[in-house]
């Protein structure tokens, strides 16, 4: 068994070196395959991570008026906070509104001035809430809406609630990320099944040019086994140099775009492949191998059968 | 040890038939030339054989083995008992003379102590110990015939089949490839062998079965060629 073993492992590595010109071809080709799955999957992340960004900037505002008791907002925000939607709710006092106000407007004299004829704070606390999806806005400006139906009419507590004004906006972001992210996804499945067809009839052929090599191993007795296994091992071996090949490959790149993502995105490109460069990896070196040996294995299928 | 029962094979529904009702038997030690036209169903004899082909109709007993029923996983270690020898010498053109017939004894399991010992034996035997590192492409015809006879032979099969051994090979190749086939028959190897040789037939002066048109229509025990 041990024996077995270690002749076919010799077996493949010779056959690895005296193919030399085939075994190249294939890796080439496994390369680039490997190299268009590690594009995908870096693209994939900057579209996420820009996605984000997006959909981080998108929330709902509770306006309250002036003389809206703390309990009372306190504890609709306590039951905003319940809702399964909702990802965070941050509150913003009457004084902490008039400073950013104040800020925002201190080149503005006539504003400034009406701020300070007026003597006291116009405005009110508010609630900023963000949900965990786009979509979800919906639902929680719903509830917000029921809130506002049940409040006395001649003490109400929510003055406005922004969504309403900002439906369309946020209907249109959420129907753009659902399209962006699903032809990434087409784009992407497409992508790979044309990198593993490719790799897998490059292996057949390169299979194909040693199919008499096959049938005289058959005729001198060899065990399916030992005749498939050197093939599946330089398959294996295919797979591992093409990873590497391909990880190398992407180095110069992501080196060379990191600046530009930093300055387009917030995302720098070359950070995220030296933090998840052990996924990258794991992904590119683990799909190279699987892809090299099931190849072998399927296009060595045909010719082991009598 | 080799019986043929009957044995007929017709191709693609009956229109070409390679074999008609072949019966005959092979004792130990016999060498055994089977003669006969292109197409007379000699090749296809060989393959029923090593079970490469199956008969439409009659059964090959190996011994009290019946070739056909054999399971295909058993397949490699039946064919282990028979060396086979062929017209295009059929070597593995990616390793040298000695990795050759190293192969076969791997594929049979046989310990790297034994390989090293039986394979500079095997190609002393035929007289080429100076190209144990040649790969095939280096060899002339006659010296490839002589390596895959040493890789036929290394197992110590029961039996040798030869399909066309000397087909293309010069005169002096093809004697050196006879010599060597009858020592093997003489240290006590069956040999079965195809041929249209004439010269090669008259001068073993052995069993001789003559074939034409898928049929034995001679069987003699001390042949000449005749045709």
């Amino acid at each position: 068994m041990w024996t077995a073993f270690k002749r076919i492992v010799r077996a493949g590595f010779i056959g690895f070196w005296r193919n030399a010109f085939v075994s190249a071809a294939s890796i080439f080709v496994m390369t680039v395959a490997l190299l268009v799955i590690g594009a995908t999957l870096l693209m994939d992340a900057l579209l996420g991570v820009t996605l984000a960004s997006i959909q981080d900037k998108v929330d709902i505002n509770v306006y309250f008026v002036t003389t809206a008791e703390q309990t009372d907002i306190d504890a609709l925000q306590a039951s905003l906070e319940a809702l399964p939607d909702v990802e965070e709710v941050t509150f913003t006092s009457r004084e902490r509104a008039l400073e950013e106000f104040s800020e925002q407007h201190r080149n503005d004299e006539t504003i400034m001035q009406g701020l300070e004829e007026l003597g006291e704070n116009p405005l009110g606390a508010s609630l900023s809430i963000r949900a965990q999806e786009t979509s979800q806005y919906e639902g929680i400006a719903a509830f917000l809406e029921e809130q506002q139906a049940l409040e006395d009419p001649q003490q109400p507590l929510i003055d406005d609630v922004n969504f309403v004004k900002n439906r369309e906006a946020i209907d249109k972001l959420t129907q753009i990320i659902d399209a962006v992210e699903t032809s990434s996804l087409i784009a992407m499945v497409i992508l790979v099944a044309a990198a593993v067809m490719i790799t897998f009839n490059t292996i057949r052929l390169a299979i194909y040019t040693t199919r008499e090599e096959i049938s005289v191993m058959r005729l001198v007795g060899a065990s399916n086994t030992f005749i498939r296994g050197p093939f599946v091992l330089q398959g294996v071996m295919y797979g591992l140099v093409s990873g590497i090949l391909a990880l190398l490959v992407l180095y110069p790149i992501v080196v060379w775009l990191g600046p530009a993502t930093e300055a387009f995105f917030q995302f720098n490109i070359f950070t995220y492949f030296v933090s998840e460069f052990g996924r990258l990896f794991f992904v590119l070196v683990g799909v190279g191998v699987v892809l090299g040996m099931v190849s072998s294995a399927l296009a060595i299928a045909r010719y082991l059968r009598v | 040890m080799i019986y043929f029962d009957n044995v007929s094979k017709r191709y693609s529904g009956g229109r070409a038939t390679a074999l008609e009702e072949v019966s005959f038997q092979v004792e130990p030690k016999e060498f055994v030339s089977i003669v006969g036209h292109s197409g007379a169903g000699k090749t296809t004899l060989l393959k029923m054989l090593i079970a490469e082909d199956q008969p439409t109709d009659g059964r090959v007993f190996f011994e009290s083995l019946d070739v056909h029923s054999i399971p295909r996983s058993r397949l490699p270690q039946y064919r282990r008992k028979i060396g086979t020898v062929f017209q295009d010498f059929k070597l593995l053109p990616h390793k040298t003379a000695y990795e050759n017939i190293a192969f076969a004894m791997e594929a049979n399991g046989r310990s790297d102590d034994e390989i090293a010992e039986n394979v500079p034996q095997a190609l002393g035997l035929v007289d080429l110990e100076d190209k144990i590192w040649n790969f095939p492409g280096e060899l002339s015809g006659g010296e490839k015939q002589r390596v895959a006879i040493a890789r036929a032979i290394v197992n110590q099969p029961d039996i040798i089949i030869a399909d066309e051994p000397t087909g293309n090979l010069d005169p002096i190749a093809t004697y050196e490839v006879v010599q060597i086939l009858r020592k093997i028959n003489d240290l006590g190897t069956t040999v079965i062998m195809t041929t249209h040789n004439k010269g090669v037939i008259d001068e073993l002066g052995r069993r001789v079965i003559t074939m034409d048109d898928g049929r034995v229509v001679r069987d003699d025990r001390e042949g000449k060629y005749v045709l």
